[in-house]
């Protein structure tokens, strides 16, 4: 059945597109894009005031499934996901057991289609068990669909085993995403070394600990040829030692959480509430005016969330017991539109090539256009929805966000994946 | 003047009025403890719950003689046996206190953070005893008693806390307090024993170097060494140690006459400090601190609980 | 401080002096001579009027008798609503055990002061008996407690505060009535920061 999104704006960069048109979707497709379009037995909607992208995507999400549905799982975290505006996910390989195999990437392709609101892309691990001891089945695993290859949670902890890794992934041309953490120097630490860390009384994690493994991963990227995609950035010096190694024209790109644009150091409280404890921790004022600067100028590649996803009780515990992360795949939007979108500081073009086109690109996915012929993954967006950060807003089974209580201002209301709705007027399907 | 905390968990939401109050009460109350009745009755039929999470012998048997000479009835509650051994949470430990009905919860935990969320969970008074390397608040109250009645005022005077400030919660309360009191405290250490900033404490020197700033100091704190935590100790060896921070007769005369020692316990003899500076009759306030801990502890079970059931006219 | 409205001023500096003449003579009297007699103040101004009373014993017999302060705030059974402000301490530099002592207060109101401080001269020692003295007798009593040498009866209301000012503590020597508000729970003045040691 054919469908018209009429009098909507849509924005494409990819196509160079700009305007307030009509959108046919017909089966999976987009099948025109123009002013004044009638379709016989098409269903019509209006959506006069709303913005038309490409469907979203975050690179960085953790579903949870199998192993710690307690927390969420594909049902739910895709729920999530299309709530927030998403077409698509990668989920992340450190499930329970880990996503090591083909048979675990298959495992989580098969639930998706069959409960997922969203597609579900799979990144397996770079190492067996993410111990960053020997290799996994990276070939066996790609030819089973996974897109990625990654240890996230953890850093490969030795430059030798990170070389391996990228050495041989290469030959697949899969992006390797890296979770820097260079353990010796961060051991147990929870917050920020530096005030924080000493206000608090618990122990810090370095941003060296961040930068010395990024450093040295952009030196493999060179040295091995391997595409690479540093995970969740989260430092100025971090961002740099990026910025260098595309200026040299190194396969190198980064993402940053909106929590790491948004959020800081100082706002964690002598409350010491585990919400924002997250890894890599909140850092200081001046790393989120860089990281912002960063999405500016094209810097920072990729906004994706990081969703972590934790049970109440997980985190209702001393701050230094409580397990790092939170969620924001429902947030993350609404925080890019309100922050940076709606006060000029980027354009709404520049935010579709942070959420939608880059994303494939590192993934090597299937691009998707506002254009005749592309398939239809489709997120509407009302700018001008005012609403505010709850609970009881959320699809995900998790609660764990620091954002609940703000008030934002634009949000994702319909969303369409392979001409499908997964969202109309703010509700899943 | 009037008195409006309901817990003691961080030392920096008191102000020098607050402490001086807590610092005149301990007075009164040692004028208590010299009778031969050593009691009184002021918390009779008050219930405080000591849940010592993590080994402690001091600070407990001191909070306990503390509340007893108050009336209070005491309940221990942790160490081997506590039910966070059997994997229940703090959380819920907690809850399961209040069922109790008790009055106060004094609390000493390995994590940073803790008091607040027993005070968060329970609702009732609390009192930090010691968090993680976060805060030690009446260990800080009982060191500047003992400051105050040796040197007669805080303000204006110059103490040096030597050791691992790092690892120390005691410098988490003290170096605030004192700050709070006006006084300038120099911390003094190697950069492996140091927080990541510690300005942020309040410490208005660092050195690494004792015996350039011995003559500065009024105060002379040094800090124990965790000799249970030696294993990884950021420093070579106790005799090397020793030989740098290590408070003896040969450097007394690097000291003014009328400076004081301060060490909050137990103390490892020819460590931190040779037996002659330990038992030094006129410096070494180490066992009037002992005592101050009692008075100052009394005093503030005496001023956070009372006066909270109904309006303080 | 609030400031109330002052009703009555029932007792001006002379007869306070006057009052307390007679009770020294009354205390002599009772304990034929001051043999083994101590006095032993509330703080604040019970402490004061005890001097005071220490001052005429030694004019009329030339003794001085032992003199100590005490303060209740540990011993009150208000505890939990009320706080003294400050705590004083009590100060008694002396043995009570055998002692005949008595005790002095400003205003016998409802019993309860007295109450706590028999509790804590209990424990400072065990005296052979206790005399209660006590300036005014304003009535209202809650507890079976009654004065042996009164300064002056002054009948009032509950919703009256009866109080004592003293050249030593306040700059002025009187007794004064004030109206108490809705709330307002009766209780001596606090001492001003003048008040030295």
């Amino acid at each position: 059945m054919a469908l018209i999104l009429k009098n909507v704006r849509a924005i494409d960069p990819q196509v160079n597109l700009d305007e307030v048109c009509d959108v046919l979707i017909e089966g999976d497709k987009i099948s025109q894009v123009g002013k004044g379009i009638n379709a016989e037995g098409a269903e019509v909607r209006d959506m006069i005031g709303k913005v038309l992208v490409p469907g979203l995507v975050d690179i960085h999400v953790h579903l949870r499934e199998p192993g710690y549905e307690q927390k969420e799982d594909i049902q739910t975290g895709t729920c999530a996901a299309a709530h927030g505006g998403f077409t698509a996910v990668c989920a992340m390989p450190n499930t329970l057991p880990v996503t090591d195999t083909a048979l675990a990437v298959e495992y989580t392709k098969a639930r998706a289609k069959e409960v997922g609101k969203c597609r579900v892309h799979v990144s397996g691990a770079c190492t067996k068990g993410l111990k960053g001891e020997s290799l996994s089945e990276m070939g066996d695993m790609a030819a089973h669909g996974a897109v990625a290859f990654t240890d996230d949670g953890r850093g490969v902890q030795t430059a030798g085993m990170m070389r391996r890794v990228m050495d041989y992934a290469v030959q697949f041309n899969k992006v390797v995403m890296s979770h820097c953490q260079d353990e010796s120097l961060v051991g147990s630490g929870q917050v920020n070394e530096g005030v924080v860390s000493t206000r608090l009384g618990v122990a810090g994690w370095p941003a060296e600990g961040e930068e010395l493994q990024i450093v040295r991963d952009i030196a493999l990227s060179r040295l091995t040829g391997c595409p690479l995609h540093i995970q969740h950035i989260s430092t100025e010096r971090g961002l740099n030692a990026v910025r260098a190694a595309k200026e040299e024209g190194l396969k190198v790109t980064c993402e940053a959480t909106p929590h790491h644009l948004f959020l800081n150091e100082d706002m964690i409280g002598t409350n010491y509430d585990t919400n924002f404890k997250v890894n890599p921790p909140l850092r200081t004022i001046a790393d989120n005016q860089a990281l912002i600067q960063g999405v500016v100028d094209g810097s920072v590649d990729v906004i994706v969330t990081d969703h972590a996803p934790h049970t109440a009780f997980e985190k209702d515990r001393e701050f230094e017991l409580a397990p790092f992360g939170m969620t924001g795949i429902e947030t993350s939007l609404g925080l890019m539109l309100t922050n940076l979108v709606n006060p000029g500081v980027i354009s709404w073009q520049r935010l579709v090539e942070l959420m939608c086109i880059k994303p494939r690109e590192i993934l090597r996915v299937e691009p998707v256009s506002i254009s005749a012929g592309s398939t239809a993954d489709i997120t509407v967006i009302d700018p001008a929805l005012a609403w505010t950060v709850t609970e009881e807003d959320f699809e995900s089974r998790a609660s764990n966000c620091a954002f609940i209580g703000y008030d934002l201002v634009g949000r994702a209301t319909d969303v369409y994946v392979g001409g499908v709705a997964t969202m109309i007027d703010c509700k899943v399907q | 003047m009037a008195f409006n905390h309901k817990n003691l968990i961080d030392i920096t939401e008191y102000s020098a009025e607050d402490i001086m109050t807590i610092l005149q009460t301990a007075q009164s109350f040692k004028a208590v403890n010299e009778r031969r009745v050593k009691k009184v009755p002021t918390l009779k039929g008050y219930t405080v719950v000591n849940m010592f999470n993590e080994p402690s012998t001091r600070t407990k048997s001191s909070f306990e003689l503390a509340e007893k000479r108050l009336s209070c009835d005491t309940m221990a509650f942790g160490g081997t046996s506590t039910s966070t051994v059997k994997g229940e949470s703090l959380v819920d430990t907690v809850k399961t206190l209040c069922s109790y009905k008790i009055d106060c919860i004094v609390v000493r935990d390995k994590h940073a953070g803790a008091p607040y969320k027993i005070a968060q969970t329970s609702g009732l008074p609390v009192i930090d005893a010691g968090d993680g390397k976060h805060q030690h608040p009446t260990q800080a109250l009982l060191d500047l008693y003992s400051i105050w009645e040796a040197k007669g005022t805080l303000e204006g005077l110059h103490v040096g806390i030597v050791g691992d400030i790092n690892h120390s919660r005691v410098c988490g309360s003290l170096i605030p307090a004192l700050k709070i009191m006006g006084a300038t405290v120099t911390v003094i250490a190697p950069n492996t024993l140091l927080p990541a900033r510690p300005d942020i404490l309040g410490a208005d020197y660092v050195t690494a170097n004792l015996d350039e700033a011995l003559p500065e100091l009024d105060v002379v704190y040094m800090l124990r060494i965790q000799m249970e935590r030696i294993e990884d100790a950021p420093f070579p060896s106790l005799r090397e140690y020793s030989l740098l921070y290590g408070l003896n007769k040969d450097r007394e005369k690097l000291m003014r006459p009328d400076t004081i020692i301060c060490h909050p316990g137990p103390i490892n003899r020819g460590v931190e400090l040779d037996s002659y500076m330990a038992d030094h009759s006129t410096r070494s306030k180490i066992l009037d601190q002992v005592y101050a801990g009692i008075l100052t502890r009394m005093a503030v079970l005496y001023l956070l609980l009372g006066g909270n059931d109904g309006a303080n006219s | 401080m609030e400031e109330c409205a002052v009703k009555n001023v029932c007792m001006d500096a002379d007869e306070i002096e006057r009052a307390l003449t007679r009770m020294a003579h009354q205390i002599l009297e009772a304990n034929k001579g001051c043999e083994g007699v101590a006095l032993v103040g509330i703080v604040t101004r019970g402490d004061v009027l005890a001097k005071k009373l220490a001052t005429k014993i030694k004019e009329i017999e030339g003794v001085e008798v032992p003199l100590g302060a005490l303060d209740i705030s540990f011993y009150r059974d208000d505890f939990s609503i009320y706080i003294a402000p400050q705590v004083l301490g009590s100060n008694i530099p002396f043995g009570l055990d055998g002692l005949k002592v008595v005790l002095v207060d400003d205003v016998l109101f409802t019993g309860r002061t007295v109450r706590a401080a028999l509790d804590a001269l209990m424990d400072f020692g065990r005296p052979s008996c206790v005399q209660l003295a006590v300036l005014v007798d304003r009535g209202h009593r809650e507890l079976p407690i009654r004065a042996d040498f009164v300064g002056k009866n002054v009948p009032s209301s509950r919703e009256e505060n009866v109080r004592l000012y003293l050249d030593e503590t306040d700059g002025r020597s009187c007794v004064e009535i004030t109206q108490l508000d809705a709330g307002q729970r009766a209780h001596s003045l606090p001492l001003s920061s003048k008040e030295g040691e």
